[in-house]
């Protein structure tokens, strides 16, 4: 033995045509051997220019936009902009257009969430059994929503001043059904992955984010939450009512992937309880407040922010009495999500890194708009 | 031999050695001295591969697969080309044939293209020393375990020649996780199958058949810790799904296999396949009693009770495929180092005391059932107890969050809500 193995960091690219990018985005990580000593994040892929193209378009238009920024989450999209443009204008929004749009809002969290564990789960090497289990029920609540508002995927339900149209009388037998199906699909998925010793394993302790970290990188959604931070906007800044509804945030213990795995399903059950009170008390009477076609809205700003799937969605619109908002910002969350991404990484494996993105749970549409 | 069977003539087909010899004596008598031999061969390799090997990796391997994992995933699985679907692997075995098998510009040529070669070969071996009958087996070798265990290491160099050709940071990654893993878990595989080959003293795969036949009892009843780690073992060295870690397809896309397509990619896929029907094959031999089952052989042809084994064993392995995550590749070395390897030198331990007992007894019969109890209770217990000295602690792990009414911030662990 006369020398030692010569050795360098190399680097390897994760994506942008990766399975488990979720999208086209890019790590570009410096390895040594297995460990990942450097990562650096690179999108903007699939940037559409919708914060300026907004601008050309009235109020009304821009809502099927907001579909296309986080598209496993339209509804919540619509519900935050539709916010913003009616605390611009100050519209009033009847009590059962609030209670349909909370329902909704819960669905799709949801059928959010479904996505979330299951694609996670897939991260983890399990071959693609709990994304099937995940679609399986997202495709019932795909269902709900086809019903309701004609699409599946991009809904466009929501309108400035309520929902787009009342709720068909086959929504509350499919809702009831798709309540009663969860929690036992819920138990299934926690017999076949929380208990399970690999997926424990591979997890637990991987990718942790300590409570100073998520709160300076102003994370939000289940990724503060697995932190132990005790945050969420339906309780800490109330809208559409969800003051009326009783539910836990579930808060995590040392803030690692696992962590934000069961916050998430956790977070399905709450879920499924506010929709049943929401459900329960459903209110007649109107749906939605007449506005305008061409909104002009006051000379002023506007910013409203919901408590989407993935964390906190916030519009930000400013009208200077045109037809078209002067400006259009959407503040994503798993675009500020991903930025603790190079942290939780570095010292990790290519393996652990891959987790780690899953358990972020990005929608690259939302990140690069 | 012929105990087993109830005739020997040509047309009883419940043993094919029958018409197989019949064939042979007639082209010795017409053939020049020597050439039959080379005949016998031809004839061994395309009756097993028509029998057995082909058909199970079309009908088992691919299908079945798709259609098992389908079910476990609650959806249909193939069912669109033939009745049920059934033609499907032939459908795709023509789709890769017209595909173009593209090789990247900058990779080492020659290397690439013999890999799939490399890697077919040993898969053809191995079959040569499995017996499906009393006069079943091509090469009766009194060494056939021994024979069985090294060609089967031959294919992790096909792999590293793949992974390391093709020029692909992917791929080497995979081509050094499969070699580091193959390494890994070559070592307690051995250490189990010791196990065997002391209780049944023999090291021909024919012979242990014959002796769970005598004692009425299978080997992986008597080695039920053996069987075990055998299974895991041979699912790490095949890349069946809970250890898949060369071909991780979240991680490092296709592993040694990401710029492989058309054919080439086939032949590794397919025999892939092969080589897990090699190990079920061998696993049905050695612990589940092989072509008999307690007294059925004499009226059902043994060979179909040896390929019934072998598709039920590779059932296992579908199995785990669909429910299991994947082990990250360090947790993976430390299971075979840390966990399986002191509980095959255990299982040694264990099975050379019982062996020098059952000498001193002079092998009565009634011993093997007293062991064979013995080493399952003693099997579950060391499992557990080994797991639990190596730091496995289930009850430890929350299965459910905290849950918090109000939006307060951090609440610190020890604080209840």
């Amino acid at each position: 033995m006369t020398g030692v193995i010569k050795s360098e960091p190399f680097v390897i690219n994760i994506g942008p045509q990766h399975p488990s990018t979720h999208g086209v985005f890019r790590i570009r990580a410096t390895v040594d051997g297995e460990k990942v000593v450097d990562a650096e994040m690179v999108m903007g892929y699939l940037h559409r220019s919708m914060e300026k193209l907004a601008e050309e378009r009235t109020y009304t238009q821009n809502i099927p936009f907001t579909d296309r920024t986080d598209y496993l989450s339209s509804m919540s999209n619509n519900l935050g902009y539709c916010l913003a443009a009616e605390k611009l204008a100050g519209i009033e929004v009847p009590a059962r257009g609030d209670a349909i749009r909370v329902i909704m809002a819960e669905l799709q969290r949801l059928a959010s969430h479904c996505m979330a564990v299951g694609a996670f789960a897939n991260d983890t090497g399990a071959w693609q059994t709990p994304v099937m289990w995940c679609f399986r029920e997202r495709e019932k609540i795909l269902d709900i929503f086809e019903v309701t508002s004609g699409a599946r995927l991009t809904c466009n339900y929501m309108r400035i001043g309520g929902v787009a149209f009342d709720l068909r009388p086959a929504f509350e037998p499919m809702v009831r059904k798709v309540l009663a199906d969860l929690p036992p699909f819920i138990e299934e998925m926690e017999q076949l992955l929380t208990g399970n010793e690999i997926f424990v394993s591979r997890t637990r302790g991987i990718g942790v984010l300590s409570p100073e970290l998520a709160t300076n990188a102003s994370l939000s959604g289940p990724m503060l939450r697995g932190s132990g931070i005790a945050w969420d906007l339906r309780k800490a800044d109330p809208y559409c009512g969800y003051e009326q509804y009783d539910f836990d945030i579930p808060i995590g213990y040392q803030g690692d992937s696992y962590d934000r795995f069961i916050v998430r399903l956790e977070e399905m059950r709450q879920s499924v309880k506010i929709i049943q009170q929401a459900l329960d008390g459903l209110p007649s009477g109107p749906f939605r407040t007449e506005v305008p076609l061409a909104l002009r809205p006051q000379k002023g700003e506007a910013y409203a922010r919901i408590e989407s799937p993935r964390g906190e969605l916030g519009y930000y619109l400013v009208s200077d009495e045109g037809p078209a908002p002067y400006r259009f910002h959407i503040r994503p969350p798993s675009f500020i999500n991903l930025s603790a991404l190079k942290e939780m990484t570095v010292g990790g494996t290519v393996a652990d890194a891959i987790v780690v993105l899953g358990s972020i749970d990005i929608v690259v549409g939302e990140i690069d708009r | 031999m012929t105990t087993f069977l109830a005739t020997d003539n040509w047309y009883d087909l419940r043993d094919l050695a029958n018409l197989s010899r019949e064939i042979l004596e007639a082209a010795d008598k017409i053939l020049p001295f020597g050439v039959v031999y080379v005949l016998a061969a031809v004839i061994g390799f395309v009756a097993s591969f028509l029998i057995f090997v082909l058909p199970s990796q079309l009908f088992v391997g691919v299908y079945g697969e798709r259609k098992l994992i389908g079910r476990i995933q609650s959806r249909y699985g193939p069912n669109r080309v033939g009745p049920f679907g059934l033609l499907q692997p032939i459908a795709d075995a023509i789709k890769l044939m017209q595909k173009e098998a593209l090789t990247p510009t900058r990779s080492d040529r020659l290397v690439m293209y013999v890999a799939p070669i490399f890697f077919v070969a040993p898969a053809v071996l191995l079959f040569a020393v499995i017996p499906f009958g009393p006069n079943m087996v091509f090469a009766d070798i009194p060494v056939s375990l021994m024979y069985f265990l090294a060609i089967s290491s031959l294919p992790v160099l096909a792999n590293f020649m793949a992974g390391w050709s093709a020029n692909n940071k992917y791929s080497l990654f995979g081509a050094i996780r499969i070699v580091a893993m193959t390494i890994s878990y070559e070592t307690p595989l051995v250490m189990s199958l010791l196990g065997a080959v002391v209780i049944s003293s023999t090291l021909s795969l024919q012979g242990m058949v014959l002796w769970a036949d005598e004692y009425k009892i299978w080997l992986g009843l008597v080695q039920p810790l053996a069987l075990v780690i055998y299974f895991i073992c041979v699912s790490a060295e095949l890349n069946r799904t809970p250890t898949d870690i060369a071909e991780a397809e979240s991680e490092i896309v296709a592993g040694y296999l990401t710029e492989y397509s058309g054919m080439k990619w086939g032949l590794f896929y397919g025999m892939d396949i092969g080589y897990a029907l090699a190990a079920s094959a061998f696993a049905a031999t050695v612990f589940l009693g092989g072509w008999t089952l307690f007294g059925l052989e004499k009226w059902v042809p043994p060979w179909i009770i040896f390929i019934g084994k072998t598709h039920l064993f590779y059932a296992l392995f579908i199995w785990t495929r669909g429910t299991l995550p994947r082990l990250r590749s360090d947790q993976l070395m430390a299971f075979a180092w840390k966990f399986l390897l002191p509980l095959a030198l255990f299982n040694l331990f264990i099975v050379v005391t019982e062996r020098m007992i059952w000498s001193e007894e002079g092998y009565d019969k009634a011993y093997i059932y007293l062991f064979a109890i013995f080493n399952i209770l003693v099997s579950g217990l060391l499992v557990f107890a080994w797991a639990r000295f190596n730091g496995y602690r289930p009850d430890d792990v929350p299965t459910r969050p905290r849950l918090v009414k109000e939006a307060r911030g951090y609440v610190p662990l020890g604080e209840n809500e």
